[in-house]
């Protein structure tokens, strides 16, 4: 007996729309939502839709012995329920079926998991609560962006209670041991991988509809054969590919409805293949030793590597300065700056800057906005600036957010600072448009104003100016006089020195100057 | 093979790209056994010679009293020079040159027809005299000697290629390096026009420098497509050391180096700069040039209140030019028209990242270097700012850009020309 597990992964990011650099501290939004959303919604109608009500009709028509997975990202769901909410009632209606499971993944469909532990583990938390929301369940299987897998990763994952995750059956992982077993991660035996077949997932997903392939037409009962044709003691073939496969990236015209149309039919038919899901595995299968892969791998591209996403210069610094933000992002409380922190995080902005296909983009080119990575670089890092500036403005204005840091705390001094020249100033125009004749007004003053305007007049002015207005002013302006002055007001109190009328509004009248100068 | 080939200047008596694309050109044919006669209005004698022998046309003594001269004089009627046409050359360089011309071009007109002619090799007031001169000794030499094709470089030489080829019945390769559309936007000269289609019309082949410029050749002078071939240029090594000028101001430096004229867009680069200062004052621009539009973008800097962070260096030569990219940060060249482009290559072989628009034929080559439309000046402002603040990007250019441009060579181009010559054989 033969298990096939097919995993369809779902994921749309909010693609940025074209954001300047004079946009910065200017403008905060950052989506092109014209675009997001009729892509959205022709994806919608050339795949999710039929593809889901044909899934529908299978599991229907084969007495439910037809299962599937789905891995749908939580920013894809969020546009579901932005611009397509059939597309939720749709899987919604699978999901009734009990036999689809759906998987968990990071909501953003980040590749934090190579960064921060404590973000990784928050955001398959918001993914899990947001498909129990939706679908019901609460998922047992674990799927990483990008398929991306390390043993760290695994033992991660294992900690959050998941019983099984998926990964890339690539060669330089397996050498000469085969995909289609069940393994564990190799620190924690308790997490079981499942690893994708490569070349018949490709086959679907990448060359169904290449006409040069010696194999095409590829048809249902062809693909059933090279199933079976596996090595009997080889228990499970996993099939893992993106949903869009069926109508987006091949075309309805390809013939792909009618190939999966076809599949357990013939399936059932000519063989005994059984549909399982990957937690149903893992319950059933033993595992045939665990699995080692120190580096992180992916399912992307020959290298079956990170590069599609980080390794060149810019994708290095645009990850690394989103990634620096973590600890400051955490302390804010805000539903937008929160919203745009994982927005920024899905790995297809960074796969947008990659540069090792300037010669043959094709298959990367998909739904790419733009034209070069650098154009891609700029745009994610004007945007990132932005969103830096209000994290930054954010925890200025809320100094009292749990979790101080010294960051923060020099901020917030540098912004008092700021606050008290500010104050300063607004004080002394506000006096000056007032009655300056009177002297009084003068004494409202601050010390500090006060200082810096007695500071470079004379002494016999000074005491001539507060003549009669008693000890306490007297005090006052001794106490802020520059040393010489307050020496020479000392010895003019001593020697009980009189000042004339005149004399008294002489001194008055050139602190009044002195005030004006400064308040210009 | 043997080509002969017509060019109408070679270095290092050069005003502009089209002389070092030659000498690049004949060097790296030399490295595909092709032999290179070439032949100059006026050879000084200090011209590189060790890979082709160069003919100096004023050398060549014609019989006019052969009928054939009369034939193609005929042909080739006395031409008034426009005033338009100028193709690599500063306006006041034209100013002093013309001094200089109206003093000679008190010969005789019979002159043009006498046995011996002094070419002054120069773009001068009497510039289609030249031009039709030189293709009577063009038939001439293409009479005396031996060679398989002809290869003539712009506009200048056709009237020579098409004389040559009636003598000789060899075929005719014409080589684009710029259009008259290049050089005066829509207000064409039309007897150069003229000269180019029928240049084109008559040549077996045509060498395009970009596909920008074939394209021209397609829908403005409606030449046939399969019959014209984009090689694109390539750059000589320079062997110059590095330079190290050290700046004397703390500020990041963009420049923009070239004519200050219409084609070269120098009023995008203005207004990309006042948006770039309105966020960022920490940069200083720089305008190294000559042109008609100068005083025009002087008082435009002036309007948008940006003198001091502005500057103009009038035009620069030789040593000046790689001082003056040594201190530069970000290089851009927004030109509305620009068949190839040889600057921005070297501002890259110099370790200076690049802006440079998409009307250019160079940005066809280039992966390390950001393009924007020449008129999105908002997309030019945001490139520049990103070069400027996002350290990651003029890393990667400077660290691999130098050796795009080192990828360029000039012996790969001649490959593809020779390619073309043995088309003609087939």
């Amino acid at each position: 007996m033969r298990s096939v597990c097919m995993y369809f992964q779902v994921h749309q990011p909010y693609r940025l729309r074209t954001y300047r650099f004079f946009d910065i501290g200017a403008d905060h939004h950052y989506y092109d939502d014209y675009q997001n959303r009729y892509l959205i919604r022709r994806i919608a109608e050339k795949c999710y839709l039929p593809a889901n009500n044909l899934l529908l009709d299978l599991i229907n028509k084969h007495n439910r012995k037809f299962k599937v997975s789905f891995s749908i990202s939580g920013v894809a769901l969020q546009q579901f329920i932005e611009y397509a909410p059939e597309v939720i009632t749709s899987f919604q209606k699978l999901a009734a079926t009990g036999n689809v499971e759906f998987l968990a993944e990071t909501y953003a469909h980040s590749l934090v998991a190579l960064k921060s532990k404590t973000e990784f583990i928050r955001q398959i938390k918001m993914q899990v609560d947001l498909i129990n929301e939706l679908f019901g369940q609460k998922p047992t299987a674990f799927r990483n962006t990008e398929l991306v897998y390390s043993d760290e990763i695994g033992e991660m994952v294992n900690e959050l209670g998941f019983k099984v995750m998926l990964a890339e059956g690539a060669k330089h992982i397996l050498g000469w041991k085969s995909p289609n077993f069940l393994y564990n991660n190799s620190y924690q035996p308790n997490l079981k991988v499942l690893l994708r077949n490569f070349r018949l997932s490709d086959d679907i997903a990448f060359r169904f509809s290449e006409q040069s392939w010696s194999e095409w037409p590829l048809t249902a009962e062809k693909y059933v054969d090279w199933i079976n044709a596996v090595d009997p003691k080889q228990p499970v073939v996993n099939l893992f590919m993106d949903y869009e496969t069926f109508g987006e990236h091949q075309w309805k015209e390809t013939g792909i409805f009618d190939f999966l149309n076809d599949l357990p039919g013939k399936a059932f038919t000519n063989s005994d293949i059984i549909f399982r899901t990957p937690s149903e595995l893992s319950d059933l299968l033993e595992s045939v030793g665990s699995i080692h892969v120190p580096f992180p791998a992916s399912w992307a591209d020959e290298e079956r590597d990170l590069t599609a996403w980080l390794g060149n210069e810019l994708q290095d610094e645009a990850f690394d300065t989103l990634y620096n933000l973590t600890q400051k992002v955490r302390q804010v409380q805000d539903p937008s700056i929160k919203r745009d922190w994982l927005f920024l995080q899905s790995s297809d902005h960074f796969y947008y800057m990659c540069t090792k296909w300037f010669s043959d983009g094709e298959v990367h080119k998909y739904f790419n906005p733009y034209n070069t990575p650098y154009e891609a670089f700029i745009n994610y890092m004007n945007v990132l600036s932005d969103f830096s500036i209000r994290v930054d403005n954010w925890l200025a204005e809320n100094p009292d957010s749990p979790e101080e840091t010294i960051g923060k705390a020099y901020v917030n001094i540098a912004n008092s600072i700021k606050k008290e020249a500010k104050s300063v100033e607004n004080e002394l125009k506000k006096k000056m448009a007032g009655k300056i004749n009177d002297f009084n007004n003068l004494l409202e003053m601050s010390d500090k104003e006060l200082k810096k305007v007695i500071k470079d007049i004379d002494a016999d002015q000074i005491a001539a100016a507060i003549k009669d207005l008693g000890e306490e002013v007297e005090e006052r302006f001794k106490k802020l006089a520059s040393p010489k002055n307050r020496a020479r007001l000392e010895e003019l109190k001593n020697d009980a020195v009189d000042f004339t009328k005149k004399k008294v509004t002489e001194g008055r009248k050139a602190i009044f100057e002195q005030w004006k100068s400064f308040s210009k | 093979m043997k080509v002969l080939m017509f060019g109408w200047e070679f270095p290092p008596h050069i005003t502009g790209g089209l002389g070092t694309a030659c000498y690049g050109l004949t060097r790296g044919l030399a490295k595909h056994n092709t032999d290179v006669i070439f032949v100059v209005p006026k050879a000084f004698g200090d011209e590189d010679t060790s890979k082709i022998r160069l003919v100096n046309a004023s050398d060549i003594e014609i019989d006019t009293r052969e009928s054939i001269y009369h034939d193609l004089w005929k042909r080739i009627e006395y031409m008034e020079i426009g005033s338009n046409i100028i193709p690599y050359i500063s306006p006041e360089e034209f100013e002093n040159r013309q001094v200089i011309e109206e003093l000679e071009h008190r010969k005789d007109e019979k002159s043009v027809l006498g046995r011996k002619y002094e070419f002054s090799g120069k773009y001068g007031t009497n510039l289609f005299e030249e031009v039709a001169r030189y293709a009577l000794v063009a038939s001439a030499v293409a009479a005396s000697r031996d060679y398989d094709l002809i290869h003539a470089h712009d506009w200048l030489t056709y009237p020579a290629g098409i004389a040559a080829k009636k003598v000789s019945g060899k075929p005719l390769v014409v080589h684009i390096h710029a259009t008259e559309f290049d050089r005066s936007g829509e207000r064409v000269n039309q007897q150069v026009y003229d000269i180019e289609r029928e240049g084109m019309m008559e040549a077996d082949k045509v060498i395009a420098v970009s596909n920008l410029t074939r394209n021209i050749c397609i829908e403005r002078y409606g030449i046939p497509a399969e019959k014209i071939v984009t090689v694109h240029n390539a750059v000589e090594p320079t062997g110059k050391e590095e330079l190290q000028a050290g700046r004397a101001v703390k500020e990041k430096i963009v420049t923009f180096l070239g004519r200050i004229t219409y084609q070269k867009g120098p009023e995008y680069f203005v207004e990309a700069a006042r948006k770039v200062l309105d966020r960022d004052p920490n940069v200083r621009f720089v305008m190294a040039g000559q042109g008609d539009l100068l005083n025009k973008m002087i008082k435009r800097v002036a309007k948008l209140h940006m003198s001091s962070k502005f500057h103009f260096t009038g035009f620069l030569r030789g040593e000046e030019v790689d001082r003056m990219l040594a201190m530069t940060d970000v290089f851009v060249m927004p030109s509305v028209s620009e068949p190839f482009g040889i600057v921005p290559l070297e501002a890259m072989r110099s370790n200076v990242p690049v802006v440079i628009s998409k009307q250019s034929g160079v940005s066809e080559i280039l992966k390390y270097a950001l393009k924007v439309d020449f008129w999105d000046v908002n997309a030019m402002a945001d490139a520049i700012y990103s070069l400027l603040n996002y350290k990651a990007l003029p890393e990667m250019f400077k660290k691999y850009g130098k050796e795009e441009v080192d990828n360029l060579k000039w012996e790969n181009a001649a490959e593809q020309v020779k390619a073309v010559y043995d088309s003609l054989f087939k």
